[in-house]
């Protein structure tokens, strides 16, 4: 064909391709795989809604009727904000959640600092100890706090005669839980840092110092940032530990829970939900906008930092981990010691007496044993589905409206506390008109509510770990003709192995751990051990309390143990071609 | 040029037509239109590049061809059935992208097998074509090794073999070798072409980097802004560009200003030049571009009779290893528009015999069939 013949055929096929086609838009054929990708999506997105957001609007629409479920507009909240009894618990929310998160922001900087950028013998040991309060409840911390400093505490003298039941011992405990939130994200931002900027900068003759405010505090603000909102957003949604030690201190969370298992009044319960939820929701907008932000703040030339032996430096980051390591540590022993005592403080002999809990209140070893099956649901269930989801909205074709709500739906349980959605549960799923009503006080809807509840941060790790993955690896098996979950079988999921063990994990320890959700949905035949915890501690049953809260810790870190095992195991034998 | 009777042609007249046509095609981001009414036809066995800067919807192009991201508007024919509305899995196509995209959890035997599996060959078989696959591509011992164990080049080979599997009638390559250094690149050029050759596959690369496309192509297609510049062989492209575009973004070129005088002439400066090329439909007295290649300036055994010749001075010369790239500027040049220099190369013979350096002057001519004429922008 000469220049002459393309050229005419270029002609032509304007001529007859604008006669025919011009102006109406090519629509997509839809292939096998495109439906079957679509039809899973829209049926996860569908779980969320049923699951997520119809039990909010539930929740908010109950907030504006009256008991008969009139709607009677703002009412409920005009009341509410005329007792003061009840607003005054904002104002405690606000007060012992900024203190908390100062206080846990400021410890956590600080050891992140050291475990990345001094060369302070054990860094892996600190790092270890300082990860375990996520195995526990936070129930645990209180506690211990009440054996430390209670009425019969062995340190009460410490607290110079101030009560440990109230703001004292909520910001305590509360910065015990938070620590390893913060650290991690801490440790991830100061990990992250280029080399060649503090060359620059010891170049110029900068001093350590200076160099610490204008190369490291900015380089970490962002992570500074983003800790301080989940840590705010922790404590002030958790409900654990002040129940446990807050005393008379109300505070929102514990306001819902009276109002609504004390005093049966959904109604204001679910006002409550509304005004927890308001702190909540602006804590994760601000966040977001951060991790945006936060994105290519390393470029892929840069080089990593390697700390410096220096003498002085190391020992005095030394000297701080070893206290705040022994703090921690102190708290889980104290738990560990006080469920090991046979009757504190008069018969001090050690026995396995706490642990018979078929005596006490609670559901016994029963309620163990469901939250090991319950925890094994939530972690079997929760990642597959939300590895799922995450894979269809990242690697599927075209739908671009659908994927976008879908990320949206992704994101959003993050924005909400366990207790209100709890609550929100009840709302919904206890309506005798509900479909979904033959769920409720069910073995599944505890599962349900916990998928949900950790739903983000599994979603956000599968996305990750998807994005890492080259995004043509769809387009080359569609052109071999192979279906997309062939691929995703023997490609994606092997990839993402590591990730997928990560959610696994997350989703079990959680769901041993959580007492915020569960609290409102269990039934005698489902009690769960974080909330025989709760129940104990309440009877008065302290001891066996803290047996329970340590039956916890045991079982997470066993999981954890394994899992550690499984993936070096796991790593050894599939990811072969990790390695060169 | 065969085409199957079960699809019978759509136009009228087909009996000429490609393996591989494009009729109108368009392309919108948003309001963002990456492709703008593209027509091209590309025959059964065919080297096709698609070359331009990034940005020009080459890439967009080939994705719609495949079927990855599908077109606005506009119709695709692949030998003669209409695949325009199809998702990739229902085309006939294999690809090899930059990044390789290598299944890295699998080893290069698994990867090649890949898409003979979805086929349910016979174990035997799948082996078998393995094997002559690696062989194909100068891998006969990788098959059991996985990808990150392999260089760049030899992924690259891997991945080739991976969309050679399943005899595709049509291989697509999105910038195949532009990860590579640039020795395993000028290697693997030459293997792929061979390769090409040898099969006898429709072939179309995408491509930012010229060198690759000239040496490569059958034919190049040059694009630009979403619309095709010039379509031809690597020849045609270079010696007689369609536009200015073309001629800056092949190769170097000169661009002077100039008036067209009279039919076939044009005036640069004082000179007036004899254009073998004609002045490209342009009036007397219109405003133009001149384009001349530096490689084509002649400055051996030119007096002042012979035509198209002028006096200049070397302003600079820049040493290039083969040669010597000058930078002059036209005699009477007034100082003020000392922007207006013009670029010759020298070759080493030349800078000897006649002893050219900085600030020397010179008679130089731009031959009359070197010279093309463009519009003034």
């Amino acid at each position: 064909m000469t220049q002459a013949t393309i050229d005419a055929t270029i002609a032509r096929g304007a001529a007859q391709g604008v006669a025919r086609r011009g102006g109406r838009g090519v629509k997509p054929k839809l292939g096998r795989d495109d439906w079957i990708m679509r039809s899973a999506m829209v049926l996860i997105a569908a779980f969320l809604v049923v699951a997520l957001v119809l039990p909010l609007y539930t929740m908010l629409s109950k907030s504006v009727q009256d008991k008969a479920g009139e709607f009677i507009g703002l009412t409920n909240y005009a009341q509410y904000f005329g007792t003061p009894a009840l607003f005054a618990s904002i104002y405690n929310s606000l007060f012992v959640a900024v203190i908390s998160t100062v206080v846990t922001i400021s410890l956590a900087f600080f050891y992140a600092y050291a475990l990345t950028r001094s060369c302070m013998p054990g860094r892996s040991l600190f790092r270890g100890i300082a990860l375990i309060p996520i195995l526990a409840p936070s129930l645990l911390p209180g506690i211990s706090l009440v054996y430390l400093f209670g009425n019969q505490g062995m340190l009460k003298e410490l607290l110079f005669g101030h009560s440990i039941y109230g703001p004292i011992g909520i910001v305590m405990a509360s910065v015990f839980f938070t620590f390893p939130h913060a650290l991690m994200i801490l440790v991830t931002a100061l990990s992250i840092s280029d080399a060649r900027l503090y060359e620059a900068a010891t170049a110029l003759r900068a001093s350590r110092m200076r160099i610490f405010f204008t190369v490291t505090l900015p380089a970490a603000k962002y992570g500074l940032i983003s800790a301080a909102f989940v840590v705010f957003t922790l404590v002030i949604t958790d409900f654990g530990v002040p129940k446990v030690i807050g005393g008379q201190y109300d505070v929102l969370a514990t306001d819902i829970y009276k109002q609504v298992i004390g005093q049966q009044n959904f109604e204001m319960g679910a006002v409550v939900s509304v005004v927890l939820l308001i702190p909540a929701v602006i804590a994760f907008i601000v966040d977001r906008i951060i991790q945006r932000r936060q994105v290519a703040q390393l470029s892929a030339r840069a080089v990593p930092l390697e700390p410096k032996p220096s003498r002085r430096f190391d020992a005095t980051m030394l000297a701080f981990c070893a206290v705040v390591g022994f703090l921690i540590v102190g708290i889980l022993g104290v738990a560990m010691f006080a469920s090991l005592i046979t009757y504190w403080p008069y018969d001090l002999s050690l026995s396995f007496r706490n642990y018979r809990f078929d005596l006490m209140d609670g559901g016994g070893w029963e309620s163990y044993w469901n939250s090991i099956e319950m925890a094994s649901w939530a972690a079997l269930i929760g990642t597959a589905v939300i590895f799922c989801g995450a894979y269809f909205v990242e690697k599927g074709r075209g739908f671009a409206a659908g994927r976008v709500l879908f990320q949206l739906l992704a994101i959003l349980p993050l924005a909400v506390p366990g207790l209100v959605l709890g609550l929100a549960y009840i709302f919904f799923f206890n309506k005798p008109t509900n479909p979904f009503n033959f769920l409720y006080g069910t073995m599944a809807i505890l599962v349900i509510s916990t998928i949900v509840h950790f739903y983000t941060v599994s979603h956000l790790t599968a996305v990750t770990a998807l994005k890492q993955m080259d995004p043509e690896f769809e387009a080359v098996s569609a052109s071999l003709k192979a279906p997309f979950y062939k691929t995703f079988w023997r490609v994606t999921v092997p990839v993402c192995m590591p990730a997928i063990l990560d959610i696994s994990i997350y989703l079990f320890v959680n769901a041993m751990t959580t007492v915020s959700a569960v609290v409102f949905l269990y039934s005698a035949d489902t009690t769960l051990a974080s909330v025989a915890v709760l129940n104990m501690d309440d009877a008065g049953d302290i001891a066996p309390a803290a047996a329970m809260a340590m039956m916890i810790v045991y079982t997470s870190a066993a999981v954890r143990l394994v899992h550690a095992l499984a993936t070096r195991g796991l790593a050894r034998r599939t990811q072969a071609w990790r390695r060169r | 040029m065969t085409m199957t009777t079960m699809n019978p042609p759509q136009t009228d007249d087909l009996s000429g037509a490609g393996y591989l046509r494009i009729e109108n095609l368009s392309k919108m981001f948003g309001v963002f239109a990456a492709l703008k009414s593209i027509s091209l036809e590309i025959r059964e066995g065919e080297f096709v590049c698609f070359l331009g800067p990034s940005g020009c919807g080459k890439t967009t192009l080939l994705r719609a061809i495949a079927g990855l991201d599908i077109q606005t508007n506009g119709s695709i024919f692949q030998a003669g059935r209409d695949i325009s509305r199809l998702p990739p899995s229902e085309r006939d196509f294999g690809i090899v992208f930059q990044s390789y995209a290598l299944f890295p959890n699998l080893t290069v035997s698994k990867n090649i097998a890949y898409g003979l599996e979805s086929r349910r060959m016979p174990r035997a078989a799948i082996a078998a074509r393995v094997m002559e696959l690696l062989q194909l591509v100068g891998l006969p011992d990788s098959g059991e090794k996985y990808p990150s164990q392999l260089s760049g080049g030899q992924q690259q080979r891997v991945a080739l073999a991976r969309a050679l599997a399943t005899s595709p009638g049509l291989l697509l390559l999105d910038e195949p070798l532009s990860a590579l250094d640039a020795r395993v690149r000028v290697h693997l050029r030459h293997e792929i072409k061979h390769l090409q050759r040898r099969l006898g596959i429709t072939t179309i690369m995408v491509t930012h980097d010229q060198e690759e496309a000239l040496t490569m192509a059958d034919r190049i297609v040059v694009m630009n802004h979403g619309v095709i510049e010039q379509v031809g062989t690597a020849t045609e492209i270079y010696r007689d560009p369609a536009s200015a575009f073309v001629a800056d973004f092949i190769g170097t070129m000169n661009f002077l200003p100039g008036v067209v005088t009279r039919p076939g002439r044009v005036a640069f400066g004082g000179v007036e030049l004899d254009c073998a090329g004609g002045v490209n439909g342009f009036a007397a007295g219109t405003p133009v571009t001149i384009a001349v290649r530096p490689e084509d300036v002649s400055i051996r055994n030119i007096d002042g009779s012979k035509s198209n010749s002028f006096a200049a001075q070397i302003l600079e010369m820049e040493f290039l290893g083969s040669f010597y790239r000058g930078t002059l500027i036209a005699a009477g040049t007034p100082a003020d528009a000392a922007g207006e220099t013009l670029t010759a190369d020298f070759s080493i013979n030349a800078v000897r015999d006649l002893g050219l350096a900085d600030g020397m002057s010179l008679s130089i001519a731009f031959p009359p069939d070197c010279i093309r004429v463009f519009e003034r922008q």
